[in-house]
């Protein structure tokens, strides 16, 4: 081996993704020996500006911080608030809920089978799953208005109601998203030129997995089993009941199939939930004022745990909402399983968890200690001065 | 042929072959200042083929060296800001500016948070705008075909 090294900087604007995000990646050859990822382009500061908002106007905020998985952030929010309220939503209003969750889990799938393809360098792949996406976007607006960012949440309900001819299209959508489905799974776990890319790539053992702390399909195709929707069932998801898929291999090909066959599960999900729809009302009366008090809500997001802090102090508006996302707890582990591989290999690891940069920017600090430790705004803005500093 | 360059019409001819392949093909490049993802999953989506902007010869470009048109969306953050400025520096003349969704036009709900700085008009000049959060791709397309339309007539948009 050589002791030179080459530093190759990507990012933020790359051609590879279509979210801002800065990599540094040192190799060695073809073979890459560290990375480091720069977060932050896309912070805008939401969990501040929450708390200068109301309780009905964050629920809009909320759900713009990740346009892909938009119901989920209003769900665990609405779900949080409703908890501190004392208020639970009618049983319809939860699996209304449910329902377009599955929903947009698919679409979430199917955009990264497609957006995973195409950093595989087969883009017919993608252009096929991003023509079958189009079937569930178009059941998500016949069902709620709009194609991304539905808000069909409301404090206390939701806003939409299953009619019988969104009913129709929501089944006869499924019918064909199935059959594709079952292609796609014989494509990514059948064509050779394509496990080339796949199989034995980026292995992340479920120790590793356990250690660096990733959740979602990515911790599921690495043999952990953990979903929120079984381990602490939310909205609907006891009466509903969902198989957990698992892989053991841990490759990114498991990664693949992870996914797909979980979107097989939520296709039954579906046709299970429409079948026994509740009656009764979509919502329920909600407080302007929530009672004092903190609480979390956790909720399975498409590309895992999504965790929500809510504190209240007593008035119309929030005194402090945190919010971790998936892809931060996942984006560890690319920067760990990067070294000895080929750069070439690089898009493919990263997109191999699915990330979302626009919900993942914001400050994290990882502590060892098992201190608790509270950082004042003044040491917030030392660190961040001294931070620019060092980059230069 | 002596004529034919004295009279000017050489570089007539000139404008008149850069016109036609710029609206024909106009390459774009996408970047994202900060946005929630939403327009720039429709963005994507008009690309593909039930939308299929790639009939107008319309391309997604990964290098800003390559590119006609910028095609912009979310707020502008502080972190991203000199990026977008960088970015639409290397663009090479003559260059258009679509901006998608309405954090783009004005900071939508992300207005006033510590961290925006503003729409993208605020840092570098924009040609088309394309309101909706997110717009429809019917929209996105429409911006773009007005874009082109514009561009015929020889004016700037
Ligand atoms: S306009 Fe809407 S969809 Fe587009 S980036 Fe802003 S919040 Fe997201």
């Amino acid at each position: 081996m050589s002791k030179e090294q080459f530093t190759i900087p990507i990012g933020p604007q790359h051609p590879a993704l279509k979210e801002p995000g800065h990599f540094t990646l040192t190799v060695d050859g073809e073979v890459v020996t560290g990375a480091s990822v720069r977060l932050g382009y896309a912070h805008r500061g939401i969990e501040k500006a929450v708390e200068s908002r109301n309780w009905v106007q964050d629920l809009y905020l909320l759900e713009r911080i990740c346009g892909i998985c938009s119901h989920i952030h209003a769900t665990a929010y609405c779900l949080g608030v409703e908890k501190l309220a004392g208020v639970t939503a009618p049983p319809r209003a939860q699996a209304i809920r449910v329902l377009v969750a599955e929903l947009e889990r698919i679409h979430s799938h199917l955009l990264w089978l497609g957006v995973a393809a195409h950093q595989a360098g087969f883009d017919t792949l993608f252009m096929y799953s991003w023509r079958d996406r189009e079937t569930v976007m178009e059941v998500l607006e016949q069902l709620t208005g709009n194609r991304v960012n539905y808000s069909a949440n409301l404090l206390g309900g939701v806003k939409f109601d299953v009619d019988t001819r969104v009913l129709e299209t929501i089944l006869s959508g499924l019918d064909f998203l199935e059959t594709r489905t079952h292609h796609y799974l014989d494509i990514v776990s059948g064509d050779r030129i394509f496990l080339q890319r796949t199989r034995g790539i980026g292995m992340m053992t479920s120790e590793q997995a356990e250690r660096l702390g990733v959740t979602g399909p990515t911790a599921r195709a690495s043999g952990v089993r953990r979903d929120i929707r079984v381990d602490a069932p939310y909205a609907a998801y006891d009466r509903y009941p969902i198989q957990v898929v698992v892989e053991t291999t841990g490759d990114l090909e498991a990664r693949f199939i992870v996914r797909l066959k979980e979107l097989l599960e939520t296709y039954h999900l579906i046709r299970t939930l429409l079948d026994g729809l509740p009656e009764g009302d979509l919502k329920t009366r909600m407080p302007r004022r929530i009672a004092a008090g903190e609480t979390i809500s956790r909720v399975e997001a498409p590309r895992g745990e999504l965790f929500y802090f809510i504190k209240s102090d007593g008035g119309d508006q929030p005194a402090r909402i945190k919010v971790r996302t998936p892809t931060l707890s996942n984006m560890a582990s690319v920067t760990q399983l990067a070294v000895g591989h080929q750069l070439a290999d690089m898009p493919m690891l990263l997109t191999g968890i699915d990330p979302c940069f626009s919900c993942n920017d914001r400050l994290t600090t990882v502590q060892t200690s098992g201190e608790s430790e509270t950082w004042t705004w003044e040491k917030l803005r030392q660190y961040g001065i001294a931070s620019y500093r060092e980059r230069g | 042929m002596d004529t034919f360059l004295k009279e000017g019409r050489w570089s007539q001819a000139l404008e008149q072959i850069k016109l036609w392949a710029r609206l024909n093909s106009p390459w774009v490049i996408h970047f994202n200042s900060g946005s929630c993802n939403g327009c720039d999953i429709e963005i994507l989506a008009t690309l593909t083929p039930y939308y299929d902007v790639e009939r107008f010869g319309i391309k997604l470009r990964g290098s800003p060296r390559h590119a006609d048109v910028l095609i912009c969306t979310g707020p502008v953050t502080r972190q991203a800001r000199d990026r977008l400025r960088r970015i639409y520096e290397q663009m090479p003349d003559p260059k258009f500016v679509i901006a998608v969704g309405s954090c783009a036009l004005s900071g939508g709900v992300f207005d006033g948070c510590y961290n925006v700085v503003g729409p993208i008009d605020a840092v570098i000049p924009v040609d088309v705008y394309v309101p909706g959060c997110p717009p429809r791709p019917e929209a996105i397309i429409d911006g773009v075909v007005q874009l082109l339309g514009k561009l015929q007539q020889g004016a700037r948009p």
